[in-house]
């Protein structure tokens, strides 16, 4: 653009003409200075987190790779073995090949595979922390929106609560618990559940917010309380809205209660865990494809029913 | 308040009127109380699926208690031990300092000792290593020592409770003491943590701001390698209970696994997702390769990613980085794709009309389109990975999560466990604004 002459042109379009090319200088520096800033803080975060690491990146990229190649199960086959707690044909006795031992039998013969049952463990941790979450979010999201509450501090005092329970570490609230209940499933959804209600109730309150009042105000033209205005005028618009984010929230929990469960948690983060810094090969594998499945089911279930609801709602992830 | 009547004539006209208001079809009018139904079937089965009752019933409550005690108080734990006729005194893990005389504990010139306990009324006198007698709320009750150990005495209150020849004396709040026929053991708390800023063997530790400015500017040198304000300075991050530097160096650690992280995330997924685009790549092939790899990317939980890298680069920032951005890379490839494929098409051809490079094409004619989305989810992913880095650094990508659930493991630290978590609450609330700012600065206020 800057090829273009001021030839031709009169005063004005001169002085427009120049103060324009003045922006977009000023623009241009901004941008540069930016990207500079971006570069050196990039560059200094780089330098620090190569040298904080136990072992320098390029140092440890043969590792790395090492590890990759040689990270492999005895045959193909015993992925599958692991994954259906089958004998392996290599079984020495080691914890490597024990894969029958971890069969949670139902009744007779009948056995659930051990990493289907911690599987199962961690979605239902899932399910039942986003349904409690839920369960709190839902109310809160009222008293937080400005449409529905009039007064400022009730509203205040909650968007903090969600703020804080949103914040929090997940983490410390497990490992609170753990140290309480022991090791097992319920810290992990009360951790999991508590970032829940933060989260949705953030989620949900901008809803509220968003919605149409007319028929709020009509419903309190004929004399309708608080409750039924909510009941009738409110929640019938944002339902929807609220049953897709509990959808997008239970696909991100399900991923949350795995690494949860890895800290302490129980469930089929904690098996991964144990079986990949052991170095068994077909049992890290096994979950491996297990989780994924999993994931891209039960992403591919809530796409589907999001589709269904509102015509896909679009971002709000984590 | 008086509710609206409406004449039966007319109700009748109405119901005949919008039929669809009135008489909704059964599975409708249903689908509420099923909902609700289904929902409390699934939390019965949950309650006992994780055998819930025995959970809670095996759990150990009073250890809540006290964790959270130690978030915001400290204990002194004197012990009193009974040698030969005669009591001494021995501290274990002080923050009193090298030789404590606090006030609470009264050493009298016969070798015996009065430890009291928030007021006058409530204290406990040891006299001797058979004569222990404690008072609650100005009522006095010895407590009888044999050489199987402590009793309870006759008319002892609902404070005091015996336990394999221990008996414990509760003091509330305030602390307890626990009479034993070798010792008397007293645990007696304090609000705030008094080392948290010097050690105990520090020279600064105990002085008042005021104090502490005083020596600070003095040229008197207490070391004499170094000036009195690097030496504070120094004492300060190298405190041993609390190692602030240790504590500050994981949570930069931790700050840097998710900028680095998700900033590279954002520099790869951004052309991939014009390579993924249906509507810009004419390659069908190229476009579902790249789709599927996001998928992968996303799909493979980050748990696996950080694991995956932590046994390749050991632990550190490192595998953290490379997880958040594999996630991550398929997240934002993903919604970006997304929102290429939605563009609207009339300002791609009015740049192409006027005969422009392709290049100049996607410049002009796409890029403004997509980038306050692009910038926003940007953004949004780096607040979040703030708190994900945590995460996965408990699981061995080092950072502040490391060192948090360590602290945790040894059950001792809650106090650390607070200030980090306080620590946390902070650099999440700060780039949570951050973020909000940029976002605003860069797209102008958009409905999130």
């Amino acid at each position: 653009m800057s090829s273009m002459t001021t030839e031709g042109l009169s005063e004005l379009g001169r002085q427009t003409r120049s103060h324009y090319e003045g922006l977009v200088r000023t623009r241009r520096l901004y941008t540069v200075l930016s990207i500079g800033v971006l570069l050196t803080f990039l560059g200094f975060a780089l330098w620090f987190a190569d040298n904080s690491n136990a072992g320098r990146f390029f140092e440890r990229l043969p590792f790395f790779f090492d590890f990759f190649i040689h990270f492999q199960p005895d045959d193909p086959f015993e992925i599958f073995r692991a994954m259906f707690d089958i004998p392996s044909p290599y079984a020495d006795g080691s914890f490597k090949y024990d894969y029958e031992v971890g069969r949670v039998y139902v009744w007779g013969d009948f056995y659930i595979p051990e990493y289907f049952y911690q599987l199962l463990v961690t979605i239902n941790v899932a399910l039942i922390s986003t349904l409690l979450g839920f369960l709190l979010a839902f109310p809160l999201a009222f008293v937080a929106a400005r449409n529905l509450t009039r007064s400022a501090s009730l509203r205040f005092a909650v968007r903090r609560c969600l703020e804080i329970l949103r914040a929090f570490p997940e983490i410390v609230i497990a490992g609170m618990l753990v140290a309480i209940l022991s090791l097992g499933p319920i810290a992990a959804i009360v951790a999991v559940a508590v970032h829940t209600v933060g989260a949705l109730g953030k989620l949900y309150y901008e809803v509220i917010e968003n919605a149409d009042m007319k028929p709020d105000e009509g419903l309190r033209a004929v004399g309708g309380n608080w409750f039924e205005r909510v009941r009738f005028g409110i929640m019938p618009q944002v339902l929807p809205n609220f049953v897709s984010y509990l959808l997008l929230r239970t696909e991100i929990n399900v991923r949350a209660s795995t690494i949860i469960g890895a800290v302490g948690g129980g469930g089929i983060g904690e098996v991964f865990r144990l079986s990949i810094g052991r170095d068994y090969a077909a049992k890290t594998y096994a979950i491996i494809i297990l989780l994924f499945v999993t994931i891209v089911a039960i992403d591919w279930i809530s796409t589907q029913l999001r589709r269904r609801l509102v015509g896909g709602v679009q971002g709000g992830w984590a | 308040m008086p509710a609206l009547v409406v004449p039966a004539q007319e109700a009748a006209l109405l119901r005949g009127k919008y039929p669809t208001v009135f008489h909704r079809p059964l599975w409708q009018r249903l689908r509420g109380p099923f909902a609700v139904l289904l929902g409390v079937g699934y939390m019965v089965f949950c309650f006992f699926f994780f055998q819930v009752p025995k959970v809670v019933e095996e759990a150990q409550w009073d250890r809540a208690g006290l964790y959270l005690a130690d978030w915001y108080s400290w204990e002194a734990t004197p012990r009193f031990r009974f040698r030969e006729d005669a009591v001494s005194i021995e501290w274990t893990r002080s923050l009193l300092g090298e030789n404590p005389a606090p006030d609470w504990i009264e050493a009298r010139p016969d070798g015996s000792y009065r430890v009291s306990f928030s007021s006058v009324d409530n204290y406990i006198d040891i006299l001797s290593p058979t004569d222990v007698v404690a008072v609650l709320d100005g009522k006095s009750y010895a407590v009888p020592i044999g050489p199987e150990g402590a009793q309870l005495p006759v008319d002892a209150p609902q404070a005091m409770s015996l336990k394999g020849g221990r008996v414990t004396v509760d003091f509330g709040f305030a602390g307890s003491a626990e009479v034993r026929n070798t010792q008397v053991y007293v645990r007696h708390r304090f609000f705030g943590w008094p080392n948290f800023f010097f050690d105990t063997k520090s020279p600064f530790f105990g002085m008042t701001p005021d104090q502490l400015w005083e020596a600070a500017t003095s040229p008197d040198r207490i070391d004499p390698r170094m000036d009195n304000w690097q030496m504070i300075v120094a004492e300060f991050l190298y405190n041993t209970e609390w190692q602030h530097l240790d504590v500050f160096n994981k949570l930069l650690q931790t700050i840097v696994m998710a900028f680095v992280g998700t900033l590279f995330a954002a520099l790869v997924a951004l052309p991939l997702a014009f390579v993924a685009a249906r509507n810009i790549n004419p390659s069908r092939i190229g476009s579902w390769l790249t789709k599927r790899a996001f998928d992968l990317l996303r799909s493979v939980d980050m748990l696996i990613w950080a694991l995956f890298f932590v046994r390749g680069f050991g632990p550190g920032p490192i595998p953290g980085i490379a997880a958040i951005f594999f996630t991550d890379t398929g997240t934002l490839g993903k919604t970006t794709t997304e929102a290429l494929e939605n563009i609207d098409d009339k300002q791609r051809e009015g740049v192409k009309s006027v005969g422009a490079p392709p290049a100049t094409i996607q410049r002009f004619g796409v890029v403004p389109q997509v980038l306050p989305v692009f910038v926003s989810q940007a953004l949004y992913f780096w607040e979040s990975n703030t708190r994900s880095a945590t995460i996965i650094g408990a699981v061995g990508a080092g950072g502040i999560g490391l060192k948090l659930i360590e602290a945790m493991r040894t059950n001792q630290d809650w106090e650390n466990v607070a200030y980090m978590v306080i620590l946390i609450l902070i650099v999440v609330f700060i780039f949570d604004n951050i973020s909000n700012m940029l976002r605003t600065r860069l797209i102008g206020r958009v409905e999130h």
